[in-house]
């Protein structure tokens, strides 16, 4: 699991946005299971899923019906269907509202919906553009439970963005801080707060650190911590 | 930013891209199938929430009975030897039409402020199948359109040409007007971006359209510089087909080849304009 951390408008969306080829970027690429973003945009739909950060089932038809568009769109074949939505749904915990319109749901049931219908291809990699965000205690809680369980099951790598840290900190193998549409540090939890040389640091004092001033202070560790990193696999 | 993964897949993976076919027109099979899709989910929602249809039918419910009646008085208009309403009956459907596919933009921000046409676009669905599924989808609304018209028509005692031939001309040249100028509303909102912005633009075609066409009074009364953009104007083709096809004893000025000419013409090229701009509207 590979958490995406820094301010409003350093640029988290745009990457998500560039790596779920919605987005060309200015320059340079990069590659998704081996396949890259800009030459081949279509086998990268095809392993990736993405969920965005507004809330984007269609509130108009029913859960079920929701799955069912996504799993023709996927491509997945005819008799797979129904057991694949019904297994998504179960696993979700939705199955006692699949046939109520999505208008009637909490905000936590369709954000459980909507990583329902990103994992119905079962993607390689899964984006999750602040999946938490809007959520009381609780529905945060099962989201995370959901998404757990999804990667360890399914070996999924998730990519999210988030600004709760506690977050970040429990649930990433692997953690990046942007700021100012740059890169600030990249690293586990663990490393990252090793940085700051403090006993008690939390990951909320790394992100102050390098979400303020990057070329100030965090130019030299960017460079060891992803010569460090990159050979690590995400997630 | 690396994003590789190793060559072994986890366990308990399961490959689901189909394997390729050998077949050439797989491609365009394929193609097809999204295009229905996508159509399949428009007319879903609509039979979750229908009342759009029913409200919709007032519009030309007002025309004809108010418009239509007062006018049908009115002598000098040369109608080609219809009364007028069975003059004006295609117009009105043509007009339906036409508000129907302009306002489908509207439908096309909220979706990208929703973030519904960003989903879309991450799955592997061809951008010209996510236009045309939509134009489609616009085309089947316009079609219940078609059929309170017909009752409305048969009410006020307008002659109708039920040969099948015929219903299934007006039946396509429905589908074919609302995917056009719904897909036109698409490239205008892909441009505009913003709701507040696409109202007005929405508002400033409309009219034009509709009072340069030979929807409610034929060309050749209108002064030389309006007949000259009235045959520019793609809805005056369709007028023209409506006119031969939907009420007895009508007869098309253009003849129906150049009609669904012009009209399957212009649809092609929007769709393939669309499908270039449309994933702009994420960005």
């Amino acid at each position: 699991m590979f958490g995406l951390l820094g301010p409003n408008g350093a640029g988290k969306t745009t990457l998500i946005k560039m790596l779920t080829t919605l987005l060309p970027p200015t320059r340079g690429t990069a590659s998704i299971g081996g396949l890259d973003i800009l030459r081949q945009p279509g086998e990268v739909r095809r392993i990736i899923g993405y969920v965005p950060q507004l809330i984007s089932a269609d509130g108009t038809l029913t859960g079920r019906e929701n799955l069912l568009i996504f799993s023709k769109l996927h491509d997945i074949p005819r008799e797979e269907r129904k057991p694949r939505i019904d297994d998504a749904l179960s696993f979700m915990g939705l199955v006692d509202s699949a046939d109520q319109v999505v208008r009637e749901y909490s905000g936590g049931m369709i954000r459980r919906l909507e990583i329902a219908q990103s994992m119905l291809h079962r993607p390689r990699v899964l984006f999750l553009d602040e999946p938490t965000v809007g959520l009381d205690p609780v529905a945060r809680n099962s989201v995370w439970e959901h998404i757990a369980k999804l990667q360890s099951e399914f070996g999924t790598t998730i990519f999210f963005t988030t600004h709760v840290m506690e977050e970040a900190d429990a649930l990433c193998q692997r953690v990046g801080i942007m700021s100012s549409g740059k890169m600030a540090a990249l690293g586990s939890p663990a490393e990252l707060k090793a940085v700051l040389g403090k006993d008690d640091a939390t990951l909320e004092d790394v992100f102050i650190h390098f979400s303020g001033d990057i070329l100030d202070t965090g130019g030299g560790f960017r460079a060891t911590a992803t010569g460090r990193e990159t050979a690590r696999r995400l997630g | 930013m690396q994003l590789q993964q190793g060559a072994r897949l986890p366990d308990g993976w399961v490959e689901s891209a189909p394997a390729p076919s050998a077949s050439p027109w797989q491609p365009f099979v394929r193609f097809l199938y999204k295009t229905l899709v996508i159509a399949e989910l428009e007319l879903r929602k609509l039979r979750h929430d229908p009342t759009e249809l029913f409200t919709r039918a007032i519009q030309p419910a007002i025309w004809l009975l108010l418009f239509g009646q007062v006018f049908a008085q009115a002598r000098g208009i040369p109608t080609r030897g219809l009364r007028y309403l069975d003059f004006m009956v295609p117009g009105i459907l043509a007009q339906s039409v036409l508000f129907i596919a302009i306002f489908y933009g509207i439908a096309i921000i909220w979706e990208r402020d929703l973030g519904i046409v960003q989903k879309f676009l991450v799955s592997p669905t061809p951008r010209a199948a996510l236009v045309l599924g939509k134009a489609l989808s616009a085309g089947l609304r316009a079609l219940s359109q078609a059929l309170i018209i017909y009752v409305l028509a048969l009410f006020l005692g307008v002659k109708m040409n039920w040969a099948p031939r015929a219903l299934l001309g007006v039946g396509t040249m429905v589908i074919l007007g609302a995917a056009g100028f719904s897909t036109f509303s698409l490239i205008v909102a892909c441009v505009v971006k913003t709701r507040e912005r696409f109202m007005g633009i929405g508002q400033v075609l409309t009219m034009p359209l509709f009072f340069a066409s030979n929807a409610i009074y034929p060309i050749s009364i209108m002064p030389h510089w309006l007949q000259v953009f009235s045959h520019l104007n793609p809805l005056t083709y369709e007028v023209d087909a409506f006119r031969a096809l939907m009420v007895a004893g009508g007869s098309s000025e253009f003849g129906l080849p150049l009609d669904f000419a012009v009209l399957v013409g212009l649809t092609t090229l929007l769709v393939a304009l669309g499908a270039r701009l449309y994933p702009t509207i994420a960005r």
